[in-house]
């Protein structure tokens, strides 16, 4: 037996057009694009906006609350990296954007589309973090 | 004014190698097999061949088929994105370069070895932000999540479409019964003579639990399958033509392949109303018109979205639709006839396009009753095929 990394889940990808997103989460903050011209929000992150092709785009602080807008309670196939099953969700965040994120601290019994969930961090390899989704804490 | 594609090409030669979990030589070996099968099919030979299209995901370089078959001169060559959803742009494409002159018989392929080489459904974390440019960018908004297989990004789209319209995963079994119920008469299929019960789809394991489990997923297969294309008034010398009666693809802002997670209702599969909106309306045809329906099954809830999206049913209506025996032979609309992905195997969807060929030339091992008309649907991509007049 080899010893387990003590941080299984795998890092993320980081490329130009998203760095300020994965940067922003390994700092403990969740974060999205809105147009400096436009004002339009945008997740994922993309080189320009979509609907004024402005090139500027600002990072700002999202408050990390919104409700599960859809999930899967993932069983197989199965890799060593994650304790299964995995819950998978996608969740709408209060300012307007969606993202895919997991949940964690709700049984996969209790996991209902609708239900209010806040972020926190889960790290990664690579010294990086990921955002993932738990109970709000007005809930607990 | 018709449509300039209306008609104007015909599918000439099919031809396939066997499906197999271990097929034991190259993807270009498979393609090679699968091509001359086709041409053969047709009465051509590779001397005839000056064109080529693929799915950009496909394993076989254009150079090395063309050597592996002898190959003299290529003038149009292709490959369509999206996956298994670009699986009937291939036609698209072939009927596209002929009809403009740009090539005069063009074969679209399709080699893979989803069983023993790479798979789908094999749980890897990706170093890669895309997969092989196979229109998922947002592969890497999944990884660090565990989310890592298609059947796990798309059942987050299934998850919202059974609660938005009450659906649960029995309905989508009913759909999975009746083809693994054709499947049992195909001696090609990977479920040959292993037809199930609902019970039997309802105790196989939780894949992504609650929208797919095990018997809800294609089968992974080794193989290949080939299609060739000319124009129609040539095609009236051949064997048996196929006329392409239409051929459309619509790609979406904010869709990928399975993974259009950022839609505003994920419970409407609109590449589907688009297509429909390209296929039915640009080409003049009513749903009514289609006599066999081949609609890409790669999990069976995309089988019911594909069904409300096309509009063979409202929105919400096809777990109805399906349990009312609408998808089999005396059905209104019999559906993957061949098994589907599900039953026959997946050879990401092109081996639908053979079965609604063989069903328009009554050669289909559940033949409907003389059909003049088929669909073949890739959720974004499809054609409709007819039998020459």
């Amino acid at each position: 037996m080899t010893d387990a990394p003590a941080v299984a889940r795998p890092s993320p990808i980081v490329t130009d057009d998203n760095q300020a997103f994965w940067e922003a989460a390994r700092q403990g903050r969740l974060v999205t694009q809105r147009c400096h011209q436009c004002g339009r929000l945008q997740h994922p992150p993309r080189p320009m906006c979509p609907t004024c092709h402005s090139l500027e785009q600002d990072i700002i602080d999202l408050a990390g609350t919104g409700v599960v807008y859809s999930y899967s309670i993932l069983h197989h196939p199965q890799h060593p990296s994650f304790e299964y099953p995995v819950i998978a969700a996608l969740v709408d965040l209060d300012e307007g954007v969606r993202i895919l994120s997991n949940l964690v601290d709700i049984p996969a019994g209790e996991v209902r589309i609708g239900m209010p969930v806040q972020v926190r961090f889960e790290p990664t390899r690579d010294d990086m973090a990921v955002p993932v989704f738990g109970p709000r804490d007005a809930d607990r | 004014m018709s449509h300039p594609l209306a008609g104007s090409t015909a599918i000439v030669g099919i031809g396939q190698t066997e499906f197999s979990k271990a097929a034991g030589r190259s993807e270009t070996q498979l393609a090679s097999e699968a091509i001359v099968a086709a041409l053969a099919d047709a009465g051509l030979s590779t001397s005839d061949v000056d064109g080529l299209v693929s799915y950009t995901i496909d394993p076989v370089e254009e150079t090395e088929l063309a050597r592996a078959l002898g190959l003299e001169e290529i003038g149009f060559s292709s490959r369509v994105p999206y996956g298994g959803g670009g699986s009937q742009g291939v036609l698209l494409h072939a009927a596209a370069a002929v009809a403009s002159g740009a090539a005069s018989v063009v074969v679209a392929y399709r080699a893979i070895k989803a069983r023993s080489g790479p798979r789908f459904g094999r749980a890897e974390v990706g170093g890669r932000p895309t997969s092989s440019h196979s229109g998922t960018t947002a592969m890497q908004w999944c990884s660090p999540f565990g989310v890592l297989t298609p059947a796990s990004w798309m059942s987050l789209n299934a998850t919202r479409y059974m609660h938005v319209y009450g659906v649960e995963n029995a309905d989508f079994g009913r759909a999975v019964v009746q083809f693994r119920a054709y499947a049992a008469n195909n001696p090609n299929a990977h479920f040959y003579k292993k037809p199930i019960t609902l019970e039997d789809h309802q105790a196989s394991r939780w894949v992504a639990e609650p929208a797919i489990r095990l018997f809800d997923c294609c089968q992974e297969t080794d193989g290949s399958v080939a299609v060739v294309i000319t124009r129609a008034d040539r095609a009236r010398d051949s064997n048996r033509p196929v006329v392409i009666a239409a051929a459309a693809g619509a790609g979406l802002f904010e869709e990928e392949i399975a993974s259009n997670h950022y839609r505003p209702n994920l419970e409407v599969m609109d590449g589907s109303v688009a297509l429909a909106r390209r296929l039915f309306d640009g080409f003049g045809f009513d749903r009514g018109d289609i006599d066999v329906a081949m609609i890409y099954d790669a999990f069976s809830p995309i089988l019911l979205m594909q069904l409300e999206g096309l509009g063979f049913c409202g929105f919400g209506e096809a777990k109805d639709f399906i349990a009312d025996g609408h998808l089999g032979l005396d059905g209104s609309l019999p559906c993957n006839t061949n098994g589907g992905l599900i039953g026959e195997g997946y050879i990401h969807g092109l081996n639908l396009t053979l079965e609604a060929v063989r069903q328009l030339r009554g050669d289909s091992v559940n033949q409907v009753e003389s059909p003049t008309t088929a669909l073949v649907s890739a959720s974004r991509t499809g054609v409709i095929l007819q039998r020459p007049r």
